[in-house]
């Protein structure tokens, strides 16, 4: 008889909401060529495209050019020009972009990951048969959905959060030093990331998870998160650009909305998860 | 409360329809514990379509069902499919997964105390022989592989009703005995099996009840005896001798109803209490009979029967 070598189990019990999420993020996981390009582009957005500007912005030497970033300050509202920090043109338009123009970016990047993980949830059993398993299984529908919605919010939340905290030190290594010491995260981006973005992602994923268990493949579940999430990702584009420019109040304001209008969209979208759906019927 | 008596599944009037056509058109369907069922029928007769109705995965349209006195699409069905193990005709695993986390993910799942599942998952692996190829990714498994980890996640939880579709189709033969031989050893213990299969040859010896479906309908239900002595009345005798010609004599004795010889004689009677006299007869003409062997039809003869009178 071989001997089997049983990896250690907690003898606690999950909850099947957890169990599903769970097991659906080890997938995950183990799905290189799925999660390979996310990373990549989260990367670019979050680490190397802004500290590529940065580096570069910070060190302009050329008068001219340094000039024209200073017009470029000149240009943004005076609410905020008064905030931006710096005593040369390159720095202020550093700090500029540092905390007002890349904000949008730390929206469209979680949306993005959350988006296609949840297009593949439940499409994705469908699609391999394991639906059939799920279905004959005592989880609850409610438990299938809760856990399909965790699966795809952890990658795009922990996207977030990652690549903030990543952004956050480029921002503080490259700018900081010419502005005095370390600056960010700012009141309004601390807003940003933790009361105005997690909200969008859930409507986003409530959106997608309805679309997903209606349409037959992973190809239009795509195809048609994308005609949901783009819209989206302007209004937040917006939100995050209002957000950063009109102050704290409106964050708080839009965040709020935001997360009534999620908690609206992610009970609707409850129902949509059915057994006979799992199975590839009832679209 | 259901009385041990009980039967396991009891169905009435089920009809489920997908759009215009009818999958499923007033299936009856009684099914006592302790038994084996084999549900039999060509391809598109709502075999599949039985099963997912039996654990609430789809819900009729009209008619009652209940599994363990409980409405598995209703309010408890979640019990239903507790109790239930279902082989589905694709075995529908976690390619990504390795067969430990398919069988931990189903563990967790149907409620296995979490003190007991690796000592379960272990059992059921060496149970199907898969014991070492628990750590690899399932999607480097054979069909046979896949098959047997099936059957092992199915029952995992120890189900009080199992329900396999098609559960042997492209196996090979190791695969489809271990099917053959977990359906024996669960009705052994006292738990219900329903399987449904267009393959005759695998039900027979197994089956405590046949249900023959045809178009989501019963066509007929009963033991094989009884599906025997409605649909086959009357005994086959097969007969050899020292001088086979001198069995000829046999087809003008007046209770036998047919013969023919082809290398050995093929005798059908009224009944069996003629078979002492027809070797009587024989012996008497002067046959020196080397074989003497009252058959019972198989299966696929019965099947055939059925679908031919129906």
């Amino acid at each position: 008889m071989t001997a089997i070598t049983v990896p250690k189990t907690r003898t606690r019990t999950p909850s099947r909401a957890w169990t599903i999420a769970r097991t659906d993020l080890r997938q995950l996981r183990q799905a290189r060529d799925f999660w390979m390009p996310l990373v990549i582009i989260a990367s670019l957005f979050f680490v190397v495209i802004p500290g590529f500007l940065l580096l570069v912005i910070t060190h302009v030497s050329n008068i001219e050019l340094a000039k024209q970033l200073s017009d470029v300050v000149g240009a943004l509202p005076t609410a905020i020009q008064k905030h931006v920090k710096g005593d040369s043109g390159p720095v202020q338009a550093s700090y500029a972009l540092a905390v007002y123009l890349f904000a949008p970016l730390a929206i469209v990047v979680p949306l993005t990951v959350s988006s296609a993980v949840g297009a593949n949830t439940i499409i994705g059993e469908r699609e391999r048969g394991s639906g059939e398993f799920l279905a004959h299984s005592p989880a609850s529908e409610r438990d299938i959905y809760i856990g399909k919605l965790l699966a795809a919010l952890i990658p795009g939340y922990l996207t977030a959060f990652i690549g903030f905290g990543l952004y956050s030190l480029i921002v503080n290594l490259l700018v900081g030093p010419k502005v005095g010491g370390w600056f960010f995260p700012t009141t309004s981006w601390w807003l940003l990331m933790f009361w105005v973005l997690p909200p969008f992602i859930a409507l986003a994923l409530a959106m997608i998870l309805a679309i997903s268990a209606r349409v037959s493949s992973a190809a239009a579940a795509q195809q048609s998160s994308a005609l949901v999430t783009l819209p989206l990702i302007l209004i937040a584009y917006s939100v995050a650009s209002g957000s950063m420019f009109e102050g704290s109040i409106v964050a708080i304001v839009i965040g709020a909305l935001a997360w009534i209008g999620a908690a609206i969209a992610l009970t609707r979208a409850s129902k949509s998860v059915r057994r006979e759906r799992l199975l590839g019927m009832g679209g | 409360m259901s009385l041990a008596t009980d039967p396991v599944i009891d169905a009435r009037d089920v009809v489920r329809s997908f759009g215009e056509t009818r999958a499923v058109d007033g299936l009856h369907l009684e099914i006592p514990t302790g038994s084996v069922t084999v549900l039999l029928g060509p391809n598109g007769a709502g075999k599949t379509t039985v099963v997912r109705l039996l654990t609430g995965a789809l819900a009729p349209d009209s008619g009652r069902i209940s599994v363990f006195g409980i409405e598995p699409s209703g309010p408890d069905g979640a019990e239903v499919r507790r109790r239930c193990g279902v082989v589905p005709a694709r075995p529908a695993l976690y390619d990504r997964l390795t067969g430990y986390d398919n069988l931990r993910y189903a563990g967790e799942l149907f409620a296995v105390d979490g003190a007991v599942l690796p000592e379960r998952i272990t059992h059921a692996a060496e149970r199907f022989s898969i014991a070492d190829a628990l750590d690899k990714k399932v999607g480097a498994y054979s069909t046979g592989m896949r098959a047997r980890l099936a059957l092992a996640r199915a029952v995992l939880h120890e189900p009080d009703l199992l329900l396999l579709d098609e559960p042997t189709a492209g196996l090979d033969p190791e695969s489809a005995r271990a099917v053959l031989g977990l359906i024996d050893e669960l009705a052994e213990q006292g738990k219900a099996v329903v399987m449904c299969t267009h393959l005759l040859l695998e039900a027979e010896g197994l089956a405590d009840k046949v249900v023959v479906l045809d178009h989501g309908a019963t066509l007929v239900s009963g033991s094989p005896a009884e599906l025997t002595e409605r649909y086959w009345p009357g005994t086959r005798v097969v007969l050899d001798a020292e001088v086979p010609a001198l069995l000829d004599g046999a087809a003008d004795l007046p209770y036998v109803r047919g013969y023919s010889r082809n290398g050995v004689a093929t005798v059908d009677l009224a009944n069996a209490d003629s078979v002492p006299d027809l070797v009587d007869a024989l012996v008497g003409a002067g046959a020196r009979l080397t074989r003497v062997e009252p058959q019972t039809p198989s299966l696929e003869q019965l099947y055939f029967e059925i679908r031919s009178r129906t």
